[in-house]
C-alpha cells in the first residue's frame, strides 16, 4: 500500500508540475472584441477604434520553396503567445501561404531547446525562423551564426545591433505611442471627474500595476502618464510592481491597494484579469492592455492598446520572398499597424474621447507631437539631456527596437520595485 | 435475523497477488499489451481531435523522435538528462527515503556550476575551471541532499516535505542570483559559450550520453552487487531488521542521500556546463519530478530505467511534434501522454493486485 501511495504521489507531483508549468495563463474575457457591441438601452457601449484598420496587402509572389517557422515560449493558453500565434495566422492567411509553408512550435523553453527547435526548423526547410521570447535571444543568435543562409528574427531582443550578424534581426513595436493615446483617454476621464466635482485637480491620481521594473514596463507607464498629463496637467501616478507577468491574485491585490491609496483610475501592464476585475468590482475606471476587457468589465473598461505582430510577419515574409534585406532593428508603429487600440467604451470614457484620440493619432503621425518630448517631463526637477535626447526629444526605440526609456520622471511614484 | 445485524459487503474487493502468480513472460506480455492498447486509444483520440487518420498520428510521433539525425541526438540527450536525475533518486527510493527534491538538488548543482563559470571563467585556465565546476556542482547537490538526510536520520523529520521545500529554496536562490548579477535587469543570463565541458568531436551531446551510460552501469552495480547497495535494500525493507543485524541506519541514510545529491549535482553540471552554458529557474525543467515516475516504473532497476526514460521522452517529443504537425492544442498532446501513462501505471497495479467480485453477497452476521 505504501508503494501504491508513493506511486500516486509521484503522479500527483507530475500532474501538479504540468499544472504549474501552464499556470492557467488564460484570462477570461480578453477576447479581442474589437467589434462594436450592440448598445443596450441605457448603455452606450463600444465605439470603433480610433485607429484605422490596416489590411495586409500582398504585392509579391510567394516562392514555392518558401517556409517560415515560429518558436513560441508557451502555447495559445498564454495571452502573450496567443497574440503572436494569432498574428502569425493572420499574416499567413493574408499572404496565402500553403499548409506546408509554415510551422509553429510551441512550449519551447529559453534554453538549448530553443537552439534545437530553430535548427530543426532549418532542417525542415524554413527560410525564416522567428522566436518570441526575450530569453530565446542567445540561442537564436547561436543558430543564426551556424545557418548563414536562413534569416533569424527575434522579438523583444536587443543584441542584433551589437552582434552584427547579418542574418539576425530584432523587432518590437512603438507600443509607447499606443499607451500615450490610452493615457489621453485616461486624462480626459480625470478631467471629467474634476469637472463633476468628484475630485479636486490635486486628487487626480492614477494607479498603475506593472509586472517588473524593466525598461519595457517603465517606458510603457511613463508614456501612459505623459498622455494623461497632456490633457490633465495636475495628474500624478503611483506604480505598484507584482514581479510576475501573470499572477491574477497579485495583480488584483496591487490594484486594490492602489484604489485604497485614493487612485481614481487604474491601468496595468501585466497579463491577467486581476487588475481589470478589481476595478470593475470597485467601480474604478480602467485602461487595459492586450485586448478589450469590455465583456468582463462593461462599467469600467475605457480603452486598451496592444501590439499586433502581423505587420512584422508580413514584412519578413515579403523580404524573404523578394530577396530584400530585413532591418536589423524593426520597430513598427501606428502607421505600420503594429500598434493597435480597441474601441472606446462610452459607458466609462469621457465624452468626446474618440474624437480627441483621432486628433492625437494625426498629431503623432505627422510628428507634431512626440511622446517623450523633454519639454513635458522632468527628472528630479531638471530637464533631461543625454545621448538619447536629440532636439529635445528622447528618442525611444531608435538605437534598438526594444524599449530603453527607464527614467524616473517626476509625478510618478514607484511604491516598490521588482526585478 | 435482526436487520441491525446486517453488515454491508462491497461489490468488489482488492486482493494482493501471490509472489510469482504471473510468470515473467506473461508480465512482459501484459505490459506490452497495455502499451499497445494505450497507443491505440490515444492515437484514435488525437486523430479524432486533429481530424486526421490514426496512422498519421503515429508517423508524426515517430518522425518527431527519429525523423532526422538532429532529432535522434536531441532524443538521446533528453534521455540522458532525465536518466541522470532518475539514477540520482533511485538509491534513496530503494531505501524508502522519499526524495522528491531532485529538482532542487540538480538546480543548485547547476547554479554552482554557473556561478563558477560566471566568476572564475576569465581568471582560471580551462582545465582547472572544469575541475572547479565539477567539484562545485557535486558538492552543491550533496549539501542540498545532506540537509534533509541529517534531519531525517537524527530527528526523523518528514523527508518528503523537507526535500520538496528545498526545491523552492533552490529556485529562489537562482532567481536571486540572476537578479543580483545579470546587469541589464532582464533576469536572463547571457550564454557563456567560451567555458564549459568539452565536446567529443562534432557531437555536442555525446559526452553527456556516454557519461550517463557509464553512471547507469555504475549505479546498477552499486545497488545490486556492493555491500552498501545491500544495506540500502535492508534499510528500505525494514529499519528494525537493519538495526538488528548491525547496520548503522543513520549512516546509511546520510551516505545514500549524499550519493543521490552528488548524482543530481552531476545532472546540474551537465545541464549548465555541458548543454545550456547559462542558468534560469527552469533549467532543470521538472526532470526532478518526472524522474520519480521513471524510477518507479522501472522498479528502481537502473537498466530498466533506460527503457522507461525512453518511453517518457518518446511521448514528450512525439507529442510536441503532433502539436506542430497538426496545429492542435498542446493540451491534446498532454491528454494523450496522460492516457498512455495511465494505462502503464494501471497495468502495474493489476500485476500486483487482482480485483475479486463479491458475487455471493451474503448477509454477514456477527
Amino acid at each position: 500500500m505504501k508503494r501504491l501511495f508513493a506511486l500516486l504521489l509521484a503522479v500527483v507531483m507530475v500532474l501538479s508540475l504540468v499544472a504549474c508549468g501552464n499556470k492557467a495563463e488564460e484570462p477570461k474575457g480578453t477576447e479581442a472584441t474589437e467589434a462594436t457591441k450592440a448598445p443596450e438601452a441605457d448603455k452606450k457601449g463600444m465605439t470603433e477604434s480610433p485607429l484605422d484598420a490596416k489590411e495586409i496587402t500582398k504585392d509579391f509572389e510567394i516562392k514555392d520553396d518558401f517556409k517560415i517557422g515560429f518558436i513560441c515560449l508557451h502555447d495559445e493558453k498564454s495571452t502573450y503567445d496567443k497574440n503572436f500565434i494569432d498574428a502569425a495566422k493572420e499574416a499567413i492567411a493574408a499572404l496565402g501561404l500553403k499548409e506546408n509553408q509554415y510551422i509553429i512550435k510551441t512550449n519551447i523553453p529559453e534554453g538549448d531547446e530553443c537552439y534545437n527547435a530553430a535548427a530543426d526548423l532549418v532542417d525542415q526547410g524554413c527560410k525564416v525562423v522567428f522566436a518570441n521570447s526575450f530569453g530565446h535571444e542567445d540561442f537564436m543568435l547561436k543558430a543564426a551564426k551556424e545557418f548563414k543562409d536562413v534569416e533569424f528574427c527575434h522579438a523583444t531582443g536587443y543584441k542584433a545591433h551589437l552582434e552584427n550578424v547579418a542574418n539576425y534581426h530584432n523587432a518590437f513595436a512603438s507600443i509607447y505611442e499606443g499607451r500615450y493615446l490610452a493615457g489621453i483617454a485616461a486624462g480626459m476621464k480625470l478631467n471629467e471627474m474634476i469637472k463633476a466635482g468628484k475630485i479636486t485637480a490635486e486628487q487626480a491620481k492614477m494607479g498603475y500595476v506593472g509586472a517588473f521594473t524593466y525598461a519595457e514596463v517603465i517606458s510603457g507607464y511613463s508614456s501612459f502618464y505623459l498622455g494623461a498629463k497632456s490633457v490633465c496637467p495636475s495628474v500624478t501616478m503611483d506604480v505598484q510592481f507584482t514581479g510576475s507577468w501573470y499572477d491574477a491574485t497579485e495583480e488584483k491585490n496591487a490594484a486594490e491597494a492602489l484604489i485604497a491609496k485614493n487612485c481614481v483610475l487604474i491601468s496595468q501592464h501585466a497579463d491577467s484579469m486581476g487588475a481589470p476585475g478589481a476595478c470593475e468590482a470597485a467601480k474604478v475606471p480602467n485602461v487595459s492592455y492586450n485586448g478589450a476587457t469590455y465583456d468582463a468589465c462593461p462599467e469600467t473598461f475605457i480603452v486598451s492598446s496592444r501590439i499586433n505582430w502581423a505587420p512584422y510577419f508580413a514584412y519578413i515574409i515579403k523580404c524573404a520572398n523578394t530577396d530584400a534585406k530585413i532591418d536589423t532593428d524593426w520597430c513598427g508603429g501606428i502607421a505600420e499597424g503594429s500598434v493597435v487600440l480597441t474601441g472606446i467604451n462610452e459607458n466609462a470614457a469621457a465624452d468626446g474621447t474618440l474624437a480627441a484620440l483621432k486628433a492625437a493619432v494625426e498629431d503623432l503621425k505627422t510628428g507634431k507631437v512626440k511622446v517623450f518630448d523633454t519639454k513635458n517631463f522632468t527628472v528630479e526637477g531638471k530637464a533631461v539631456t543625454g545621448d538619447n535626447v536629440v532636439d529635445g526629444i528622447f528618442e525611444e526605440s531608435k538605437t534598438q527596437s526594444a524599449p530603453y526609456f527607464d527614467l524616473k520622471i517626476d509625478g510618478i511614484t514607484r511604491l516598490n520595485e521588482k526585478f | 435475523m435482526a436487520k441491525t445485524d446486517k453488515k454491508h459487503t462491497p461489490l468488489v474487493h482488492i486482493v494482493k497477488r501471490d509472489q510469482g502468480a504471473i510468470t515473467w513472460q506473461n508480465r512482459i506480455l501484459i505490459r506490452a499489451i497495455a502499451i499497445v492498447l494505450a497507443l491505440l486509444v490515444s492515437g484514435v483520440l488525437v486523430s479524432v481531435l486533429a481530424d486526421t487518420d490514426p496512422m498519421k498520428v503515429y508517423e508524426s510521433m515517430i518522425s518527431g523522435v527519429f525523423g532526422t539525425e538532429r532529432r535522434r541526438w536531441n532524443a538521446a540527450q533528453s534521455v540522458a538528462m532525465l536518466l541522470c536525475v532518475s539514477l540520482a533518486v533511485t538509491p534513496a527510493f530503494k531505501m524508502k527515503f522519499w526524495n522528491i527534491g531532485a529538482e532542487g538538488q540538480a538546480l543548485v548543482g547547476g547554479l554552482a556550476c554557473a556561478a563558477v563559470m560566471f566568476f572564475l571563467g576569465e581568471s582560471l585556465p580551462l582545465p582547472l575551471l572544469l575541475v572547479v565546476m565539477i567539484v562545485a556542482s557535486v558538492v552543491a547537490g550533496m549539501i542540498w541532499a545532506l540537509l534533509p538526510a541529517v534531519f531525517k536520520a537524527f530527528w526523523n523529520t518528514n523527508e518528503t516535505l523537507f526535500t520538496l521545500m528545498m526545491n523552492y529554496v533552490a529556485t529562489q536562490l537562482v532567481a536571486w542570483f540572476l537578479k543580483q548579477y545579470v546587469k541589464n535587469g532582464s533576469g536572463v543570463m547571457d550564454v557563456m559559450s567560451d567555458y564549459g565541458l568539452p565536446m567529443i568531436g562534432e557531437y555536442k551531446y555525446l559526452l553527456n550520453v556516454l557519461l550517463v551510460a557509464l553512471l547507469t552501469v555504475l549505479v546498477y552495480i552499486y545497488l545490486k552487487y556492493s555491500k552498501q547497495g545491500y544495506e540500502i535494500s535492508v534499510v528500505g525493507e525494514s529499519e528494525n531488521t537493519a538495526r538488528y543485524i548491525g547496520i548503522n541506519v543513520k549512516k546509511v541514510v546520510i551516505r545514500t542521500m549524499l550519493i543521490s545529491g552528488a548524482l543530481c549535482g552531476v545532472a546540474g553540471l551537465l545541464l549548465v556546463g555541458g548543454t545550456n552554458h547559462t542558468i534560469s529557474t527552469t533549467t532543470v525543467g521538472g526532470r526532478g519530478f518526472t524522474a520519480i515516475m521513471v524510477s518507479w516504473l522501472a522498479k528502481f532497476n537502473p537498466l530498466f530505467m533506460v527503457l522507461t526514460t525512453f518511453l517518457i521522452i518518446f511521448l514528450e517529443q512525439g507529442s510536441k511534434q503532433l502539436t506542430s504537425d497538426f496545429g492542435i492544442s498542446s493540451s491534446v498532446a498532454d491528454i494523450s501522454t496522460g492516457i498512455i501513462l495511465l494505462f502503464i501505471i494501471g497495468c502495474e497495479f493489476f500485476l500486483q493486485y487482482r480485483i475479486v467480485l463479491n458475487r455471493n453477497r451474503k448477509e454477514v452476521t456477527k
